[in-house]
């Protein structure tokens, strides 16, 4: 099943599966074609925005906003919709105002709510004008007749009424305001992570309904059988040892001195923030670095335990070769454990994937080269898996807490459940 | 899991749709560099359990042979206790003994030796000829000076040896088969089993690195290059691992 | 019946490391490419993760990344007088199969040839006399200067993060490179790997006996290099499973990675694995190529139409390609005519495996690198006079170990039974303090009238197309050469301390079964006339100008050294007369 976690919020999904009831009213559809730079403008934050990421037509390399794409949550499967200006299957016919609030407040045109795997809270913070921009450009792309059946969720989360409760807990209306005490750029930053890039999409907890634990923002979350990294400035398991530059090589390339980015954030990056300008990437560094770090520092597991000594064996044995003895792995090549964002994470989900299962780093322009890590289910059993995790997550400074048999045992059942890392 | 729709596979549907829909089950390479998870092949381990090549009779004469080839001494086994007999097992049983991938075609002609071996037998039924050939020429007790009625498995160690030599040299008649070309085979494939990998099941617990002290399957040696003439100093490891990889009891 | 796919600019046969070269030059020219690849994809961390490429039996024994006799062979004679016969399972050379070709399972020394290799029968002429080479010898210049490929050889270097150090930079002779080398333009990307113990000691005891050691130029890297197409290699860790093993760390030049992963970004670019190439397809006129036939795993034929082929295969499969299609005239060595299939030839290799006492030397043989060690270059091509010696040829030779392996690299001393309780005890007394170059003394193969290709009269393979028949055999000439260097090679084991030593003599009759090299070259050779080469300077058909014959087997004869930094150079500069001469004129570069 094909499914794009980092759009997924936990629960849900998306438009009405009735879009051809939608409103036949007057469309917005033709307005301003010749306006190039609100067209490029707009262009640029379905970027930012990576909305492709679930708007793509599976089927159609050539489609990407044609809708179609199956997203799993763990309510089921929603479908993300047409979103090309087809009149009758896409959003041709939607006013200004339709489109607003279907963007900004999860409304359809015929008054269904959407689900939040369409991150409205998010982009509830966006400004009129860049609402508009984006609407100019998807006018331009090519309309696509392509009728999509949106959700198939079970009851009661078929239930979309049951979205106005969730609405009232988690979703806050009202655009992105900003701080008048801190930088332009780190006022850009706060912008594009709280508003059209939606990294708290992912890298937010979330309550048990999907929705953000709002005062632990972008402090790391697990889903889709990865762990998306705390992105503070937190010393034990953010991004504390990056420098801004490190951040901005990160999203550019998808790689820097300690990292590669795989799973769902090769994808990100792939068609999202590797198309982002100079300006936009140093902001969101600045923002990111300017975070408070939060969590007291631990105590690693002691090099004596012998969970440590047997993963300190395996570690030696078969994964020195790659990442050297030191951790510290080939600049933009192979990460480098000591400084992994993913190795440090509060839960190990990440390291236990990609051990088990493997992972691509993404490719981009400025970084073809790609780098893959092969698979370790055959060579290492659950109790060896967990040994060399607990190693890694606890050496070079890492605190990251032991590894149990158990987590390891149902990363291996699962399989790996990402198409993002297998591209 | 993990079988919807991947983007290198919509990439490769759209380059076939161009030719009419076509399904060719040969791959387009294409935007990226192909990869999934789950998809290495790593080598087949091998797992005790019952014989699946040598019948009963065979196994105490390749036993000996393979005991002979490598005698065990005090600080090493020899080739049956290293485990190279069930190494052969599995090979034989498997796409070595088969000749898997090899030309098959004929005509087979005898040619000259540099010429390369030109027979039209497997591996497989190789051995077995071999080995009811060294068996009945023992029983028949062929050899001069050699008993009567006697297996291989029976005959003293001195006589084992001889009747090895006698296969050496091509001057032990062993009715149609090549006793020359089967030794430098049984040689090749008794070495290659106390040398290869554990996991094949020979070189048990790594006896034969550990003999001789080749690390094994070790992928860094970059800290000890330039340590001229210092013994490497970590146990050999195999591609299977080593005990020191499951963590104590506390 | 045949499925005709949408024309493209160019195909290519064979995604090695020329397919490769040409694929990326000519995509970056603007042409839509597609290759074929008779083999399959192949990466590190799926066919040869560190986690199992270190296995002896599946990849040195069973020989899992190369291409299967089942597949397709040749058949091998000595002399015409005899049949030949197929090769069953691969010995003397092992034919690559797969994306990356012999690039994944190389051992990366990366050579240039001496400047006079490109003009080797002027040159022998104008020092020796013609009458000083065997009267069957058919050596010939090659149509190119070693000073008009030195750019291409330098952008194979940068390109693969070649280790070395210069001992001719731009004329001036460098201390601690190799002083016989052509003029270079500029030092090697990356330094040197450090060597190990016994590659240091022979380095030391060359010099003893007045020669200049080096160390080998190396594709394993010496430290993490980007190169200029952005692609990033990390540090050799000296693993020891080099050649005929994928490399699991990014640290082995090979085009996975080194161009792959550029290439296949490119919107203009397709490559098909699992697919071959049988024949390439003519006009009615013979004189213009339509294209490639080729058929999948499932059976089914596809017609590739292009406007330009390139033929970048292994040596004896860009000269089947050639007769199985019927272009050029093939070669009749009783009537001495005709091109395709002449001069054929492959390297003289020897050994000189030594034994050192174990209380005194632990050498450590497992941690090596494919193109690790020390070399001397003394007794190379023509560095030395041969008037002398009566031959003519040499080759570099040095202690070049690459791995301690223990099926392939346990040696006993001579006298040593092959099997019992003496063999076995003379293996654990030996196997840290002993030295097994491998290809120790890499010695040229001239080529000779009666050393040739042809298509075998009676085997086929399973599209029911004849197989090659290679004859082959060593000439006094270079079993002279090979006695001479093996002797010189043995006296710097002695000056080392050996105490007993294994001289072991390249002999004839050439054996089929017997490891050497896979530097097989010749068969669809350049050169500047139509009546004795295949292809002119620029690697041009000289019977089909659209098409173009990339490989060693444009070699008019082998020199000592490995090939592929000259097969490399010789892509690039071939993509660049296509670049720059070919697309603005389609047509003969060279008129005949």
């Amino acid at each position: 099943m094909l499914s794009c976690a980092r759009k997924l919020l936990l629960a849900m999904a998306l438009l009405a599966a009735s879009l051809s009831a939608c409103s036949r009213a007057q469309g917005d559809g033709h307005a301003n074609r010749q306006n190039f730079d609100l067209i490029q403008r707009g262009r640029y934050l379905v970027t930012l925005g990576d909305c492709t990421a679930c708007h793509a037509d599976p089927r159609r390399s050539d489609s990407p906003f044609g809708g179609g794409r199956p997203v799993a949550t763990p309510f089921g499967t929603v479908v993300a919709p047409n979103i090309t200006p087809d009149a009758q299957t896409g959003i041709g016919n939607w006013t200004a105002q339709q489109f607003d609030e279907a963007v900004r407040r999860g409304r359809m045109p015929n008054g269904k709510r959407l689900y939040p795997a369409m991150p409205f809270p998010y982009f509830a913070r966006m400004s009129v004008a860049d609402l508009g921009a984006i609407r100019a450009y998807l006018n331009t792309v090519k309309p696509v007749h392509h009728a999509v059946v949106s959700d198939r969720l079970p009851f009661p989360f078929s239930i979309r009424a049951s979205m106005i409760f969730w609405d009232w807990l988690y979703y806050r209306p009202g655009e992105w305001q900003p701080h008048p005490d801190r930088s332009a750029a780190w006022n850009r930053g706060s912008y594009i992570v709280s508003g059209p890039g939606h990294c708290g999409a992912c890298h937010t907890p979330k309550t048990l309904l999907g929705g953000d634990e709002q005062h632990r923002a972008l402090q790391g979350y697990a889903l889709e059988g990865w762990f998306a990294p705390d992105l503070t400035g937190d010393a034990q398991h953010g991004l504390a040892a990056w420098t801004a530059e490190d951040i901005v090589a990160y999203l550019k390339t998808g790689h820097n001195r300690f990292d590669a980015a795989s799973g769902p954030m090769a994808e990100e990056v792939k068609d999202s923030s590797s198309g982002m300008n100079a300006q936009d990437l140093a902001a969101i560094a600045t923002y990111l670095k300017g975070e408070e770090s939060v969590s007291q520092r631990q105590a690693p597991l002691p090099a004596s335990d012998p969970v440590m000594v047997a993963g300190a064996a395996i570690y030696r044995d078969v994964c020195s070769g790659c990442h050297k003895i030191d951790g510290s792995g080939v600049p933009y090549l192979i990460p480098d454990l000591a400084g992994s964002a993913a190795v440090a994470s509060r839960e190990p989900t990440t390291v236990v994937q990609v051990i088990l299962h493997g992972a691509a780093s993404v490719a981009t322009r400025e970084e073809p080269t790609g780098p893959q890590m092969p698979s370790y289910a055959w060579q290492l059993n659950d109790v060896q898996v967990a040994a060399v995790a607990s190693y890694v997550r606890n050496s070079w400074g890492h605190a990251a807490g032991s590894v149990t048999e158990s987590a390891v045992h149902s990363v291996r059942e699962s399989g790996q459940g990402q198409d993002s890392g297998a591209r | 899991m993990s079988d919807g729709i991947r983007r290198r596979d919509v990439l490769t549907g759209a380059a076939l749709a161009l030719v009419g829909g076509a399904a060719a089950r040969a791959g387009v390479i294409k935007g990226e560099l192909p990869w999934r998870p789950d998809t290495a092949s790593p080598p087949p381990r091998v797992e005790p359990g019952p014989w699946q090549f040598f019948t009963p009779e065979e196994l105490p004469t390749i036993e000996a042979l393979a005991d002979r080839i490598i005698p065990p001494d005090s600080q090493t086994p020899g080739g049956k206790d290293a485990g190279c007999v069930v190494f052969l097992d599995r090979q034989l049983a498997g796409a070595y003994g088969s000749a898997e991938g090899l030309y098959e075609r004929g005509p087979f002609i005898q040619g000259a030796e540099q010429q390369g071996p030109q027979s039209s037998k497997t591996p497989a039924q190789t051995y077995r000829a071999a080995l009811q050939a060294i068996d009945q020429y023992c029983r028949e007790g062929r050899g001069s000076g050699m008993p009567r009625g006697k297996h291989f498995a029976e005959l003293a160690p001195e006589q084992q040896d001889e009747m090895l030599h006698g296969l050496e040299g091509g001057t032990v008649d062993m009715s149609g088969v090549d006793a020359k070309q089967f030794f430098t085979t049984l040689l090749k494939d008794i070495q290659d089993g106390f040398f290869a990998d554990p996991i094949y099941g020979g070189n048990r617990d790594m006896c034969a690195w550990k003999m001789i002290g080749f690390p094994g399957a070790r992928y860094d040696y970059r800290d000890w290059v330039s340590r001229h003439n210092e013994r490497y100093p970590l146990p050999p490891v195999s591609i299977g691992g080593r005990a020191d990889w499951t963590p104590r009891q506390r | 019946m045949a499925r005709r796919l949408p024309r493209k600019d160019v195909v290519i046969v064979g995604l090695g490391w020329t397919g490769s070269i040409l694929a990326n030059e000519l995509t970056d020219a603007g042409l839509e490419v597609a290759a074929i690849e008779r083999g399959p994809w192949r990466a590190a961390a799926t066919d040869y993760p560190p986690n199992w490429a270190q296995d002896e039996l599946r990849y040195r024994i069973r020989h899992e990344l190369f291409l299967q006799p089942a597949q397709t062979t040749f058949t091998f004679r000595n002399k015409m007088s005899q049949t030949g016969l197929p090769i069953r399972n691969w010995g003397a050379f092992m034919p690559p199969n797969g994306v990356g070709g012999g690039g994944v399972h190389w051992n990366a020394e990366t050579w240039r040839f001496l400047p006079t290799d490109f003009v080797l029968r002027t040159h022998l002429t104008q020092r020796y006399g013609a009458r000083f080479l065997p009267a069957d010898m058919t050596i010939q210049d090659w149509g190119v200067t070693y000073a008009e490929l030195e750019p291409h050889y330098d952008r194979f270097e940068y390109l693969c993060g070649t280790c070395g150090q210069a001992g001719n930079l731009q004329g001036q002779i460098l201390e601690g490179g190799n002083p016989f080398e052509g003029p270079r333009s500029r030092a090697y990307p990356n330094p040197p790997q450090p060597q190990p113990f016994s590659h240091t000691l022979f380095a030391q005891a060359a010099r003893t006996l007045g020669y200049r050691p080096f160390p080998q130029p190396s594709g394993n890297l010496s430290r993490e290099y980007r190169n200029p197409l952005g692609v990033r290699q990390g540090p050799c860790s000296y693993c020891g499973f080099c050649e005929w093993f994928g490399c699991g760390n990014y640290s082995k030049a090979s085009p996975q990675t080194t161009i792959l992963p550029v290439l296949v970004r490119k919107a203009n670019f397709v490559a098909r694995d699992r697919c071959e190439v049988t024949r390439i397809n003519l006009d009615p006129s013979g004189r213009r190529a339509t294209g490639v036939t080729f058929v999948d795993t499932s059976g089914q034929e596809w017609e590739q139409p292009a406007d330009l082929v390139l033929v970048c295969a292994y040596t004896i499969f860009n000269v089947q390609l050639l007769m199985l299609s019927n272009i050029g005239q093939r070669y009749d060595p009783v009537a001495n005519r005709g091109v395709i299939g002449r001069n054929f030839t492959h390297q003289t290799i020897s050994d000189v495996v030594s034994f050192f006492d174990p209380k005194k030397f632990i050498f450590n043989p497992f941690i090596a690198s494919g193109a690790i060690g020390m070399c001397i270059d003394e007794f190379n091509g023509d560095n030395f006079d041969h008037g002398p010696h009566g031959f003519v040829g040499g080759g570099y030779m040095g202690q070049v170990q690459t791995n301690g392996r223990p099926i392939e690299t346990t040696p006993v001393p001579p006298g040593t039974p092959k099997w019992g309780a003496k063999w076995k005890q003379a293996v654990k007394e030996n196997y840290l303090s002993a030295t097994k170059p491998g290809t120790g003394v890499h010695g040229s193969m001239y080529s000779y009238r009666d050393v040739y290709l042809d298509l075998d009269p009676t085997y086929k393979d399973r599209f029911g197309r004849p197989l090659v028949r290679i004859t082959m055999d060593f000439h006094d000439n270079e079993l002279k050469q090979n006695r001479f260097l093996t002797d010189r090679f043995a006296e710097i084991f002695q000056a080392m301390g050996a105490r007993q030593m294994d001289k072991q003599y390249r002999r004839a009759p050439y054996d089929i079964g017997d490891y050497q090299t896979t530097h097989l070259c010749g068969g669809a050779i350049m050169g500047t006339d139509p009546k004795t080469s295949a292809l002119n300077r620029y690697l041009q058909s000289w019977d089909v100008p659209n098409l173009f014959v990339i490989g060693a087997s444009a070699f008019p004869q082998n020199a000592g050294y490995n090939p592929t930094g000259t097969v490399a150079a010789l892509a690039y500069w071939s993509a660049e007369a296509i670049r720059t001469r070919y697309l603005k004129s389609p047509g003969p570069l060279v008129h005949a």
